[in-house]
């Protein structure tokens, strides 16, 4: 242990802590913009700049580790002489114009300018002498560059969570900027769209791309009928950005809020979710008797899971030959699109042409997804506008709705019922679980051999999962697999999913199924989810998640009577015909910069 | 104030038996030879001026198996350019210097980073070389030496930025601590010197540091190199002893109508005339890594001033707020008071922001662009104004 002075309070902590946890521990706060709780330290902004005595200039309380007897200033004179300086210098190179700015009044830069910049300007403005570009080429983001600090908390976000580093330092002096590949536009580089560096910029420099407008024309067209589903995810996280702590469940009120929002039916992904669960299992156990049993090798195993777009963007760039271990099904958001204007249509008896269909999503990249040509199935675009949980909040304060004050409803029935299974989807490792909670009964018509349905070792945090189901007392058509071990991974994050791609395109490793989400802690970690992000914060909405799951009535995907009702009616069987023309998919290969 | 006038020596260019030399260091122990430097005085000759011997003894307490010696031959600092002369001049020594420092520290690999701009030097640099690795192999010495190249940036001068350029990055400075001795190249200790400082310490060795410190003051040991530039007629390279005044200077090198000197490149002082004969140059008055840049009353210290500027506002690494947005608004902001957009009151804005940028900036470059701006602004306030 350390001990030190902090604005003359003592404090004890671990040796290696910065100067700015053992203030945080003392209730002392320092402002800062380049740090993040997920991130490796910078120290590039200065704003946390700090007083030590004896030292030869001011100390970055981020990247500076305590030592012993030190005796830290955190707002004499010298300091907040320092932090207004460099609050004003980012403001001079910045474009401020917060009332046109998406981030308006949820923007770091614009908190601290509030605390240190009020009345003139003391620098001359630099914004004309920079030619500031916006890249709107992503159909996920904006790239702004005249909002942006030069934090680097995107670049050390794709490089260190996501391994793709799609974005990083060009140029030095007032010239340095953010900048892609050759500064090709977003959308022509290897970038997942996933959105994490989005979710950690502290300013408007990267933000979603935002549909709410198209979104309220859609409901104010009485011509239309707009269905909305959500994903499982949201649920969990939404309530961050309506005044609740992280970890609040507010299922029945979101669906209570988009009824009042006007849209004409409030769906559910997990729905869909459960129909993956029926797709891609029956998908896993047909590779597993074409190569074990028969010896076909024009399947390819492990099969890793695809209802990730971020990790399906990922894998096209830069592990194309494995693109056959990719399962065929596409996204529980796809698959519901594709139903939506097709099987609802027909039992609504709707012209499909006048379905809109809005997605509310923890993620950004599934905005890109559903602009990709193949996703258009149903003769039409299977899903026209895919909100952010970020950009639903923003409609329901728009609405003028008391988020608080609503009773919870239930989701429409068509296409709206789901099972525990469906939920999890949302968390990492819950793809695997849900699938294993399917499989493993159909093998062997029994359930899983985990207390409560919960398959414990595939949840948690962990980068990397790996987990061993042995199977046992199989049924007469799976008898070729009594007694086999079926070996899985779950990976989250593309920093671990590389590892485990990697691993598998050398040979090293014998899976037969791997679930890879492209977010840290998988969905509810997403690229469009409530900002701020933390370790902590992911964690609670986990829970809430597995609180969710256990709540449910029907935990299996199989056993949700409206997946057994329209394999009845409309689809027949899972991996059947039709299924095949809706809801499976190909991928392409893609250049790798 | 001790002042020993000027006096020209000839130590860094002497030539020597550097197979002597090499014997000698590989009979002494680790600590005799960190003694030896430590007993001399000697501070780096990059510009910091850290003690030598004092970053030895560091980075030899290291326990790690594995560790660098870095030689920095980046050689940025505009009007400095006598690294390339001893690089031209004296490689063995260098290479000399280095191979010591390994001993001395228990290191067996070096780097060379030479600036981009020499890499006409090469071929004769890697003749000298193969016949020094062939000589320390047969004393006995594990050492070897691999040249890695620059590639224009001032920044990657700066020693974290350069270990990041050699590992393949992009050259930004680091968060110190870990400080080199501890966390250098490649994460592992590194010890890295200037050219100059390794070269001196082979004749600290060769000669002794109780002769050494015969030269100079009680804290500027020694002698060193000087690049000398400007208004002169007898520009170029100069070994002095450390200890003389910027008069005394002027009156060797100066062209009569001398009315300020740049101690020190674009990072260090401008010195007036009327300081020139209580201003030592060295470390208690101005320290300098050889640049001497002289300008006589037909130069504008505007345009002086405006010149370091633009090289700074172009050469931060562009990463801390306080150096990248603060060299610009130094550049932007003189600007408009010499065309009378901005008042002239607008300086003492700017030189309170210079004093920011000197103890809020993450590394030297940004930390010393105060020194030239605060020195030419306050001295020379009326050219700038009008
Ligand atoms: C912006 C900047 C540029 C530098 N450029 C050089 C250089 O070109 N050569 C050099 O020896 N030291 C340079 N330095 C100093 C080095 O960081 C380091 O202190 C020096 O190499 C240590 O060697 P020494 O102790 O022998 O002087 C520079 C420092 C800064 C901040
Ligand atoms: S990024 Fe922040 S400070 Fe800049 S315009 Fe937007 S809200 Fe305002
Ligand atoms: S969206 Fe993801 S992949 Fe693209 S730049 Fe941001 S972090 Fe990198
Ligand atoms: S884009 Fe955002 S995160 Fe990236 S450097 Fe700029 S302000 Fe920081
Ligand atoms: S002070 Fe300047 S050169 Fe140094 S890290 Fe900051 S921006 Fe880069
Ligand atoms: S928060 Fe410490 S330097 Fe940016």
């Amino acid at each position: 242990m350390v001990t030190l002075k902090i604005n003359d309070q003592e404090v004890k902590v671990a040796a290696g802590t910065t100067v700015l946890d053992a203030a945080k521990k003392l209730g002392v706060n320092i402002p800062t913009l380049c740090n993040h709780p997920d991130l490796c330290v910078a120290g590039n902004c200065r704003v946390c700049v700090v007083e030590q005595t004896g030292a030869r200039t001011l100390i970055a309380a981020c990247a500076m580790p305590v030592s012993e007897g030190m005796d830290i200033h955190t707002n004499s004179l010298k300091v907040r002489n320092a932090r207004k300086h460099i609050v004003e210098l980012l403001l001079s190179e910045h474009r401020a114009d917060c009332t046109k700015c998406y981030k308006n009044q949820k923007c770091e830069l614009q908190t601290l300018a509030n605390e240190y910049s009020f009345g003139e300007h003391i620098f001359l403005d630099l914004v004309e002498d920079h030619p500031y570009a916006i890249d709107r080429s992503s159909p996920a983001f904006l790239k702004d560059d005249s909002k942006c600090i030069r934090c680097q908390r995107c670049v050390r976000t794709c490089a260190q969570l996501q391994h793709v580093s799609a974005i990083a330092v060009s140029h030095k002096g007032s010239h340095m900027k953010i900048s892609s590949f050759h500064d090709r536009p977003m959308s022509h580089v290897v970038c997942t769209n996933c959105g994490q560096c989005v979710n950690r910029c502290p300013t408007g420099a990267l933000t979603e791309k935002t549909y709410i407008d198209q979104v309220w024309d859609a409901i104010y067209d009485t011509d239309k009928h707009v269905v909305v589903q959500t994903a499982p995810a949201v649920r969990v996280a939404l309530g961050e950005d309506l005044g609740y702590d992280p970890g609040e469940r507010v299922t029945g009120k979101m669906v209570t809020a988009l009824r009042q929002l006007g849209f004409d039916s409030v769906l559910d992904t997990d729905f869909t979710a459960d129909l993956t669960i029926m797709e891609e299992g029956t998908e896993l156990l047909t590779r597993l008797k074409k190569v074990l049993v028969e010896n076909d090798h024009s399947m390819a195993l492990p099969m890793f899971t695809s209802c990730s777009p971020g990790w399906i963007k990922f894998i096209e760039h830069k592990y194309p030959k494995m693109l056959p271990n990719l399962s065929t099904c596409k996204s529980p958001q796809q698959m519901f699109g594709a139903l939506a204007k097709t099987f609802y249509a027909q039992k609504r008896n709707i012209d499909p042409s006048k379905i809109v269909s809005v997605s509310i999503m923890p993620c950004t990249a599934k905005k890109y997804e559903a602009d990709r040509p193949e996703m258009r199935s149903s003769g039409y675009k299977d899903i026209d506008f895919v909100l952010t949980t970020r950009e639903l909040a923003v409609m329901i304060k728009q609405a003028g709705i008391d988020f608080r004050t609503l009773e919870p409803t239930h989701y429409d029935s068509l296409m709206g019922t789901s099972t525990g299974a469906g939920v999890i989807f949302g968390a990492t490792g819950g793809v695997m679980e849900a699938a294993l909670r399917t499989a493993y009964e159909i093998v062997t018509g029994k359930p899983v051999p985990f207390n409560n349905l919960n398959i414990t070792p595939v949840r948690g945090m962990d980068g990397v999962k790996e987990a061993t189901i042995k199977i046992e007392g199989t049924v007469d058509e799976w008898k070729f697999l009594e007694g086999a071990e079926l070996k899985v991974a779950i990976a989250h994050g593309l920093v671990n999913a590389n590892k485990v791609a990697k691993a598998v395109s050398k040979g090293k490793v014998n899976y037969h199924f791997i679930e890879i989400m492209a977010c840290p802690g998988g969905c509810l970690g997403g690229g469009g989810q409530p900002i701020p992000t933390s370790a902590e914060i992911r964690q609670k909405r986990m829970e809430a998640i597995y609180s969710e799951d256990m709540h449910m009535d029907l935990r299996k995907s199989h056993e949700n009577p409206e997946v057994l009702a329209i394999y009845k009616e409309f689809l027949e069987k899972p991996n059947g015909h039709k299924s095949h023309e809706l809801l499976h998919t190909h991928y392409i290969e893609r250049e790798s910069y | 104030m001790e002042n020993k006038g000027l006096t020209k020596v000839d130590l860094i260019f002497e030539s020597i038996d550097v197979r002597k030399v090499m014997t000698k260091a590989f009979e002494m122990t680790s600590d005799e030879i960190i003694k030896e430097i430590l007993d001399s005085g000697l501070k780096g000759r990059g510009g910091a001026g850290f003690p030598t011997g004092l970053k030895w003894k560091y980075t030899a307490a290291e326990k790690e198996p594995e560790k660098y010696i870095v030689c920095n031959a980046d050689e940025g600092e505009p009007g400095t350019f006598k690294d390339r002369e001893i690089l031209d001049r004296a490689a063995s020594k260098v290479y000399a210097g280095m191979a010591m420092a390994g001993k001395a520290m228990g290191s067996k690999k070096g780097f060379i980073y030479l600036r981009g701009e020499y890499r006409f030097l090469l071929p004769q640099l890697f003749v000298e070389l193969h016949k020094f690795h062939k000589m320390i192999h047969e004393i006995g010495y594990d050492f070897n030496i691999e040249y890695r190249m620059g590639s224009g940036a001032y920044i990657c001068g700066e020693e974290s930025a350069l270990f990041e350029s050699i590992e393949g990055f992009r050259g930004e400075p680091r968060n110190k601590p870990p400080y080199p001795t501890v966390s250098g190249l490649f994460s592992k200790p590194t010890s890295i010197n200037n050219v100059e400082t390794l070269v001196t310490a082979v004749m600290i060795i060769d000669k002794g540091a109780k002769e050494y410190v015969k030269l100079g003051t009680k804290d500027s040991r020694g002698s060193k190199v000087f690049s000398i530039s400007g208004d002169t007629p007898i520009p170029g390279i100069f070994e002095l002893e450390l200890g003389m005044t910027v008069q005394e200077f002027v009156n060797e090198f100066g062209d009569g109508d001398t009315k300020a000197v740049q101690v020190g490149g674009a990072s260090g002082f401008c010195v007036p005339r009327k300081r020139f004969a209580d201003t030592i140059i060295g470390f208690e008055g101005v320290p300098t890594g050889g640049s001497m840049k002289l300008f006589n009353s037909s130069r504008s210290m505007y345009n002086v001033l405006h010149n370091y500027l633009d090289f700074f506002a172009e050469e931060s690494c562009g990463q801390c707020t306080p150096c990248r947005v603060g060299c610009q608004q130094l550049l932007k902001g003189v600007e408009k008071v010499k065309k009378g957009e901005a008042k002239s009151t607008y300086l003492t804005e700017l030189v309170k922001l210079a004093d920011t940028m000197k103890v809020a900036s993450k590394c030297g470059l940004g930390q010393s662009v105060g020194n030239a701006f605060r020195s030419i602004v306050e001295n020379f306030r009326e050219e700038i104004i009008y």
